[in-house]
């Protein structure tokens, strides 16, 4: 422990600068991550325990295409999509053959398409972990704000996680679209006899789950280092956001991502051997407090 | 029957688990009839609706619509062939105002029909219309069955399936349910009205199938089930 140093940073603007900005980018990772899990949840009553395969696969997609182009605008956006794609391939030919089984049945098919995808990655990309590097398009002087230094990129990141967010949340609340999920979300038999083809439905609602995983992995690459098994530890972490912050609700997951961002970055300062149980903790209280979590709403079914 | 049944039951069982809930049932409907489904509790209207909609699909028999054998389809394609289905227990969106609910069900009909927009059903809904921007989960029971005609025939259906309209609603609220039964009915939509409540079919039916413990035991016009003291005591418990 090491409060001493924690009241310093707090005294300084600049290091308060810097910890609330490493705090964001931690937390819209989590965000979009945390989102696409609380999405499909809500929607499909389904943990996809292989979100973090995802995100990545949506990593190391980027990287080949930033290889490829040298456009890291066009690697973003071609992960996502892949990501997406892969993501209706695996809801189409196995998520949607365990719907009715139980938790265990669906987290196994997970845990082994998250064993594939990790030996998979070690086949075409190599054992040893990658680098993007700071992409071309962000080579550029670090700004500063009230003293503290913060890369360009990290100011593109939370933007476009947040503005990536704001869509999402629009597409749900918004349009046909959102209208006929959330009806879905409610009683999906009940949309199917009203002559919707739900199934499409789902497909799609998994793939919007998978492309925002793969823009997370897309948008980490560049300051993350890629390895084989780098979903895990931010899937943990997801589940609990998405547990602070209510299943189902992407708000929700908005504002536990951010608790849990800066719980991370001023921790690291005040507490390093303890943030992952003061996270933990924080959960914990939660569910003492409010089990249904901070905006979600109680599980009836 | 002729060949202008819309919708046709060949000998259909229905299974819940091991249970088996329908024996051979079979009947039909021609257009534009109005056909009442009678039993009582637990005698296997509502799983007969549900079969027909694809929701509890049969594991034997065949089930017809414009002559497309359907029982194979899922409920949403059977809804498209132009099934509207309005279950019993309602089951409206309670967190979707009544326009979300309702523009969840449009829908066109079969051959693109497009008679039913959201102007007309505000006109035959009018209650609706005050309430366009309450949450569906905020309405009385009445109103509900409301929504939910309504939410079905906003798909355009050819056949309108009713589960219980009358189910737990007020007296004057089941009045106001049957007045639009016939007002729907005099717009020539073909009609099967599963009920409990044989006086309130009376009206409202053309035809009838009683039906028994799964099994289909009367069939005849709404006239001849009236003259039949029989079926009434037997099955109806009139």
């Amino acid at each position: 422990m090491d409060l001493d140093a924690l009241m310093r940073c707090v005294g300084t603007t600049s290091c308060i600068v810097t910890q609330l900005t490493s705090g964001m980018i931690i937390g819209m990772l989590l965000f979009l991550i945390a989102s696409g899990v609380t999405l499909i949840f809500g929607v499909l009553n389904v943990i996809n325990f292989a979100h973090g395969s995802l995100y990545m696969i949506g990593a190391y997609a980027a990287w080949t295409f930033y290889q490829l182009t040298g456009s890291y605008f066009v690697s973003a956006l071609g992960a996502a999509v892949a990501v997406g794609v892969l993501g209706v391939l695996f809801e189409r030919f196995l998520m949607s053959k365990v719907y009715g089984s139980n938790v265990l049945m669906q987290l196994l098919v997970c845990y082994a398409v998250v064993l594939i995808s990790d030996d998979l990655i070690k086949i075409i990309w190599g054992p040893v972990s990658l680098s993007m590097g700071m992409p071309v398009e962000f080579r550029l002087p670090p700004l500063r704000f009230f003293g503290g230094v913060v890369p360009p990129f990290y100011i593109f990141m939370i933007v476009a996680a947040m503005a990536i967010g704001l869509l999402l949340w629009l597409v749900i609340a918004r349009t046909r679209f959102g209208n006929i999920v959330r009806a879905a979300a409610v009683n999906g038999p009940m949309v199917s006899a009203l002559g919707i083809r739900v199934n499409l439905y789902y497909a799609a609602v998994f793939g919007i789950g998978s492309a925002l995983a793969g823009a997370a992995g897309a948008l980490a690459a560049p300051v993350r280092s890629l390895t084989p098994g780098m979903g895990f530890s931010i899937l943990i972490e997801s589940f609990i956001v998405t547990v602070i912050g209510g299943m189902g609700s992407i708000v929700g997951a908005f504002v536990a991502s951010i608790i849990i961002g800066l719980t991370r970055s001023f921790g690291s300062i005040g507490f390093p051997l303890f943030v992952d149980g003061v996270m933990f903790l924080i959960m914990a209280l939660v569910l003492i407090f409010k089990p249904s979590g901070l905006f979600g709403r109680p599980h009836n079914k | 029957m002729s060949a202008a049944e819309i919708l046709k039951l060949d000998g259909i069982d229905v299974f819940y688990g091991a249970s088996q809930i329908l024996f051979g049932v079979s009947f039909g409907v021609e257009k534009g009839q109005s056909l009442a489904l009678l039993g009582r509790n637990g005698a296997g209207k509502s799983t007969t609706m549900k079969a027909i909609i694809g929701l509890a699909p049969p594991k034997r028999g065949a089930i017809s619509v414009h002559g497309v054998a359907v029982q194979k389809f899922t409920a949403d394609r059977i809804a498209r062939e132009g099934i509207g289905f309005v279950p019993e227990d309602r089951q409206i969106f309670p967190e979707h105002s009544v326009e979300d609910n309702l523009k969840i069900g449009i829908k066109t009909g079969v051959g693109g029909r497009s008679d039913w927009t959201l102007e007309k059903i505000y006109d035959v809904f009018p209650i609706l219309a005050s309430m366009r921007t309450r949450m569906g989960g905020r309405l009385s029971g009445g109103e509900q069955q409301m929504l939910t005609i309504a939410r079905t025939l906003m798909g355009n259906p050819d056949v309108l399936l009713l589960d219980e309209p009358s189910e737990g609603l007020a007296p004057i609220i089941v009045e106001k349910i049957g007045e639009l039964i016939q007002r729907l009915r005099g717009m020539g939509i073909t009609l099967i009205v599963a009920e409990q409540n044989m006086h309130f079919c009376l009206d409202i039916a053309s035809h009838v199938a009683v039906i028994d413990k799964g099994h289909i035991v009367y069939r005849g016009s709404i006239d001849e089930l009236r003259a039949n003291d029989d079926v009434k005591k037997r099955y109806l418990a009139v």
